[in-house]
């Protein structure tokens, strides 16, 4: 740490500056897959690691249907069918063959990236230029795609805010939180489950749809890691929301700082990268940062609420 | 109303645990009939009211309510005409959700659910005036989340939401003894009160011998997973703790599992 501080001196601020509408634009479209995996993660309290296959799956059926001559409008709508098809998978797999949720999800995850090579006709990556084709999103355009995928973002919040309020919507929050109560009260809560996997992964393919486009290609690595970055910038979507806020905090404003935390996500990871992070050090350093995020919130419970303070007669 | 024919299950069949829960109920309850079910620990009080509830599938028997056979419905499907309070507070409600997100999710019980609102202005206000009735002050957290309610009020709600669409049968299940004695009192009242206003036909699983005998027209004991008592009408209103305890003895040829604690 301290021989950073010479190099501190040497570096380039400006640089970081003009790095950030470029974060942004990842940060949102990060977002969206962020935002089906709240559905899992927090609403159905269901861990779904399928979305690392899922992105790819989407990124996949985007840029082969584009080559093929599809408008990218259908392209990505039938990357969202494609990412609700693998959800579809996963749930069956936990509600009907009884696989534990995590599980479930990897077998997805793997069987996925076979077929994410077949749709790409067996090559690890495809590429789709945004001079030949007329895409909505693309790192070259940067301020066009910050508008696209804000304005998708807002519409998939309202979405979804109006969805959770719906009788189905009650019926996959129930079950998420109580799923004996839930059958008691006479929801089918396998139902339940397989159906908020569907939008999750749904929501996770169309993203990977957007990623495709704006990165130019298509890669069958593209997801790997995706649930940790969702992770993430759920977690820090929702320690800021809530600094913020507090518990005024109401479900569409969760979502939103759930794009916002990926966002951050994104700025951080520029922002090491800047002081001299080597890229393959990334992965390591996302999976330290969701670490962090997870464990801080139970090891402050812990220190209201430990033996080792018991001992010490509960010395405030 | 309730047909229990020759109801067996037994758990972790052919392990070590192997335990015969239910070993041949044989149960019938007229529409209106408050029961009240007693029994020592693991004599299958609560087996048969999961059993009824659909829990689990039964391994042999039938069982019907109001003359329909349930015996292949899963527990999401029998929900639809059975109201059920549980002894751990916790399980009845949804933490997450608000006061009244939670009844209108009891609300809905039995009915498809599809994209309407989770929650009509019709029904707020219909939820306000059946919250005020129950006299904790809960009208006026509707939209407080359920998690931030006490024991004590989350068991009365679940009993709210158990009675909101009139159910064939309500299913307590020692629906009082995690609560401390006035709370538990309290309880048991707006249970009683519900039960009449309704006209309600109701099973309780209770360790109090005493409110097994004040509360109901009948009352059956139950001793390792059969139905060895079923005292109804005029007999039981004479009935005393002692009594009970005798009468236990002199059935099942051994002494009551008990303790003073038992008899309240």
């Amino acid at each position: 740490m301290l021989s950073l501080i010479p190099v501190l001196g040497a570096l380039d601020v400006t640089a970081l500056v003009r790095a950030l509408p470029g974060n942004v634009s990842q940060g949102l479209i990060w977002g969206l897959m962020s935002i089906g995996v709240y559905i899992t993660y927090k609403i159905l309290n269901f861990a779904d690691l399928t979305v690392d296959g899922t992105l790819a799956t989407g990124g996949a059926v985007t840029v082969m249907l584009i080559l093929a001559g599809y408008p990218p409008v259908v392209a990505v709508f039938m990357a969202f069918l494609a990412g609700m098809t693998a959800g579809f998978i996963t749930g069956v797999l936990h509600t009907v063959f009884g696989i534990p949720d995590i599980l479930a999800g990897i077998l997805t995850q793997i069987a996925l990236y076979s077929i994410n090579l077949n749709i790409t006709g067996g090559r690890a990556n495809q590429a789709v230029s945004v001079d030949q084709f007329n895409l909505f999103v693309s790192l070259r355009y940067i301020s066009k795609t910050i508008l696209v995928t804000g304005l998708i973002t807002a519409a998939v919040i309202a979405a979804l805010y109006w969805f959770f309020g719906t009788e189905m919507g009650f019926t996959i929050r129930a079950t998420g939180c109580n799923p004996n109560m839930s059958r008691a009260q006479g929801i089918n809560t396998s139902r339940a489950k397989v159906i908020a996997l569907i939008f999750s992964n749904g929501l996770v393919g169309f993203a990977g749809g957007i990623l495709a486009q704006y990165q130019g290609n298509c890669d069958v690595n593209m997801g790997r890691g995706a649930i940790v970055i969702g992770l993430a910038s759920v977690i820090i979507g929702e320690v800021i929301g809530e600094a913020i806020f507090g518990n005024k905090l109401n479900f569409a404003a969760r979502l939103l700082f759930v794009s916002v935390g990926s966002i951050i996500y994104y700025i951080v990871i520029s922002f090491v990268c800047w002081l001299g992070l080597p890229s393959i050090d990334l992965k390591l350093f996302s999976a330290i940062v969701v670490a962090v995020f997870l464990a801080v919130p139970y090891l402050k419970g812990k220190s209201k609420n430990s033996y080792r303070r018991a001992a010490k007669g509960g010395a405030r | 109303m309730l047909e229990l024919i020759d109801v067996h299950k037994t758990f972790n069949l052919g392990t070590i645990n192997e335990k015969k829960a239910l070993n041949g109920v044989d149960l019938q309850l007229e529409e209106g009939d408050f029961v009240t079910v007693i029994g020592g620990n693991g004599a299958g009080k609560s087996t048969v009211l999961n059993a009824i509830a659909g829990v689990w599938p039964i391994d042999s028997g039938r069982i019907l309510i109001d003359a329909e056979d349930v015996t292949g419905f899963p527990e999401h499907k029998r929900a639809a005409v059975l109201g059920r309070v549980f002894q751990d507070p916790m399980t009845g409600t949804t933490a997450t959700m608000e006061i009244q997100e939670n009844l209108a999710l009891a609300a809905r019980r039995g009915k498809r659910r599809g994209l309407s609102w989770g929650i009509t202005k019709k029904e707020r206000k219909e939820y306000k005036e059946l919250l005020a009735k129950l006299d904790l002050g809960l009208e006026d957290r509707m939209t407080s989340k359920v998690g931030l309610l006490s024991g004590g009020q989350r068991q009365a709600l679940t009993l709210l939401m158990a009675t909101l669409k009139k159910p064939k049968l309500l299913l307590l299940d020692e629906h009082t003894a995690a609560l401390d004695p006035k709370t538990a009192a309290k309880v048991l009242e707006l249970s009683e009160q519900m039960i009449t206003e309704h006209n309600l036909t109701a099973m309780m699983v209770t360790h109090n011998m005493r409110d097994a005998i004040v509360h109901g027209n009948r009352l059956i004991m139950m001793n390792e997973g059969r139905v060895i008592l079923d005292i109804r009408g005029e007999e039981k209103k004479k009935l005393t703790v002692e009594d009970l305890l005798k009468k236990f003895e002199e059935v099942s040829g051994e002494e009551f599992a008990s303790d003073k604690a038992l008899l309240g």
